[in-house]
């Protein structure tokens, strides 16, 4: 009797499940079995990682089910496949990052930030590779464009959105008007943005006459892209307060507009905030709709009201697809990856700011 | 007196419900009209297509023989990228909501929402410079292997510019859209139904099929349908990536062109009947998307029990 005391016996809660280290011995196992297998057809990175990750799931879940059954060799094998789908979602977008990184930094210059293409010609790229000096000419007057269309497309979208939000969460009583409108912005999410171009364009060569191309008619052609984010996001997360904090604030004689602009919109602001940084995120990188409605500038313009603008996504799309210099290439590609670069950073500016909002905000909840 | 007070307090408040209820429905509205004036605007630019003599087209044979092809290779991108990038986003929402440690989980999201923000031509760019070439090699491996499968026949494309690739870069891009709609959804699950689904011996598996899944399968739709809608309306990705030319089958060839793609390349130049053509392909999409989006709100009013709110 002492003897068995005495002696290290499973306990009774764990008997029937693996020790812990079980995984990382059939991890180890896939691993080398993997590299045998790479071998086979010409060793490299991506066979060797992709046969070990696919034995792994396969040996892993096997094992589990032997020692442990069915059902938790199925929450084991979900369990790989959602681990899994994470680190396959990283590859590309780390590997952009890395790509637009290690392109982009060369180029990014002060040079490149605060002067414009003005009078930078095929010529002077030729003599630039010749005589392997700093690459002129910048992105000065796309990231001036960039900015000034952005946010007049965030200035007409934004309150249009909300409040077209509010009307179907807070107003409509799901008539024949709500249902419409829901419907609509489902179907404006589909918009091709390059359609949208079209549209802003027409309809200012209708008002205007035809051929008008200034920023704004641009910022008109996003807005058609943002309203509808901005409309989706921000029902998504006004149906998601609860009804009875609604009531609790009618109950205590509360006006509906104050309540909507006191209560409801407070508790989904962090929600609404992330839908306008993703609808921002999509149109601040939109390349179609400004080819067609704001042309393209080699200099600074100001004015959103006059004269063609250019963009960083223009600016990247024209300096891969015509270079400056048909014959020196590269000056053209720097500047490309580099105003790449200068996009990425400005988005994720604007990301954190509004996570930042949006954490001031937030009214605290249970999680 | 005291009703006096109420009847004056009662008044100002009134005149801001009726301000603000009635900009509301003014924004509403002028979504509606919005849309409305882009569905004229296609049609009345498109119709001279329609009067047109069918040999007076690009191909010479009709607008229909002209969009069909376009209209094939637009939807095997879309199906691609969605294929791809559906159950990966939900694997990636689910990971960063139910299973990564609650204090990176956060940060994993905020990494995911700053991914959705790289603009198309960024990927573009990358697709045609860093993945295509990659993707030559496999291309080249599945032309030898599996070749007697239509979708993989030889010869692969040398450049890797090919449909596949196109599909698989517009995945990427509509796979942040997808998490983060799918993960703010299922971060919203009841929790006393996750908890009550784990106290009675659920595994983790067990208690998402049971109790997130079918509360946020209207969001994951909705999620999806985002994504198609980039994912058929994207065009500066697919023009740079796919060399496209003739409707075929394999996928690792190049070949197949989407319309999105034939109209950002080919606008510059049109005039004319070429242009009432691109304009026309461009209604051609816009009727697609309306289809898409039809099935996919009659499947989210099937399920509309299970939406959270009210």
């Amino acid at each position: 009797m002492a003897n068995a005391t005495l002696t290290p016996r499973r306990s009774q809660l764990t008997k029937g499940r693996m020790p812990s280290y079980t995984l990382w011995v059939v991890l180890a196992a896939s691993i080398v079995v993997g590299a045998a297998l790479a071998a086979l057809v010409g060793f490299s990175l991506v066979p060797f990682a992709l046969f070990s990750a696919i034995l792994f799931i396969i040996a892993g879940t096997a094992v589990t089910g032997v020692v442990e059954g069915s059902r938790k060799a199925r929450n084991r094998l979900a369990m790989f496949l959602i681990y899994g789908s994470f680190l396959v979602a990283l590859l590309p977008l780390l590997s952009v990052i890395w790509t637009v990184l290690e392109r982009g930094v060369p180029g990014l210059t002060y040079n490149f930030l605060f002067t414009s293409m003005n009078g930078v010609t095929g010529a002077i790229d030729n003599q630039v590779v010749a005589e392997g000096t700093p690459v002129l000419g910048g992105a000065y007057h796309a990231i001036v464009g960039t900015l000034q269309i952005t946010l007049w497309a965030t200035l007409i979208s934004v309150p249009i959105g909300l409040l077209a939000a509010v009307y179907l969460v807070e107003y409509s009583t799901g008539g024949r008007l709500a249902r419409a409108i829901t419907f609509f912005v489902d179907v404006m999410t589909g918009i091709p943005s390059i359609v949208a171009g079209l549209f802003a364009a027409a309809l200012f060569g209708q008002l205007f006459g035809p051929g008008t191309r200034t920023g704004f008619v641009a910022a008109v052609a996003l807005s058609v892209l943002m309203i509808p984010v901005v409309v989706r996001s921000t029902e998504e997360m006004l149906k998601i307060v609860p009804n009875e904090l609604r009531e609790a604030a009618y109950a205590l004689g509360v006006r509906k507009w104050r309540t909507i602009t006191r209560v409801v919109i407070p508790t989904a602001i962090s929600g609404i905030a992330s839908g306008v940084t993703l609808a921002i995120a999509r149109v601040i990188g939109e390349t179609a709709p400004i080819l067609v409605t704001a042309g393209f500038a080699s200099s600074i313009n100001w004015n959103v009201f006059g004269d063609w603008m250019s963009t960083l996504p223009t600016f990247i799309y024209y300096q891969i697809l015509t270079p400056t210099s048909p014959t020196a290439t590269d000056p053209s590609t720097q500047r490309a990856w580099a105003a790449a670069l200068v996009l990425i950073i400005m988005v994720m500016l604007l990301n954190l700011a509004a996570r930042l909002i949006a954490r001031l905000f937030a009214p605290k909840t249970s999680r | 007196m005291s009703t006096n007070a109420l009847k004056r307090a009662g008044g100002a408040g009134q005149s801001g419900d009726k301000i603000f209820s009635g900009a509301s429905l003014a924004a509403g509205c002028l979504i509606l009209a919005a849309l409305f004036s882009v569905a004229v605007f296609l049609i009345i630019e498109a119709l001279p297509v329609f009067g047109a003599d069918p040999s007076e087209i690009t191909g010479g044979d009709g607008f229909f023989t002209y969009i069909f092809p376009i209209v094939i290779g637009t939807v095997i991108a879309a199906a691609i990228a969605l294929l791809i990038a559906t159950p990966l986003g939900i694997g990636v929402a689910l990971f960063i909501s139910h299973y990564a440690p609650r204090r990176f989980a956060q940060g994993l999201g905020y990494v995911i929402d700053l991914l959705a923000a790289i603009p198309s031509v960024v990927y573009g760019a990358w697709g045609y410079a860093v993945l295509a070439p990659q993707l030559a090699i496999a291309y080249d491996w599945l032309a030898r292997n599996l070749g007697w499968i239509p979708i993989f026949e030889g010869p692969a494309s040398q450049t890797g510019r090919t449909m596949l690739t196109a599909g698989i870069v517009l995945a990427v891009m509509v796979l942040p859209i997808i998490t983060s709609l799918s993960r703010e959804i299922f971060l919203q699950t009841p929790k006393l139904h996750e908890e009550a689904a784990l106290a009675m011996g659920a595994t983790r598996w067990e208690m998402i099929t049971m109790a997130v899944l079918p509360f946020a399968r209207p969001g994951i739709i909705s999620a999806a349908m985002l994504g198609l809608g980039r994912a058929l309306g994207e065009t500066m990705a697919v023009a740079l990536v796919l060399s496209g030319g003739a409707l075929t089958a394999s996928l690792i060839q190049s070949g197949n062109q989407t319309i999105a793609a034939e109209i950002a390349l080919n606008f510059p130049e049109a005039y004319g009947l070429r242009l009432a053509e691109l304009i026309a392909a461009g209604l051609v999409l816009f009727v697609i998307t309306l289809a898409v989006n039809i099935v996919a709100r009659w499947i989210i009013s099937r399920h509309k029990e299970f939406s959270g709110a009210n």
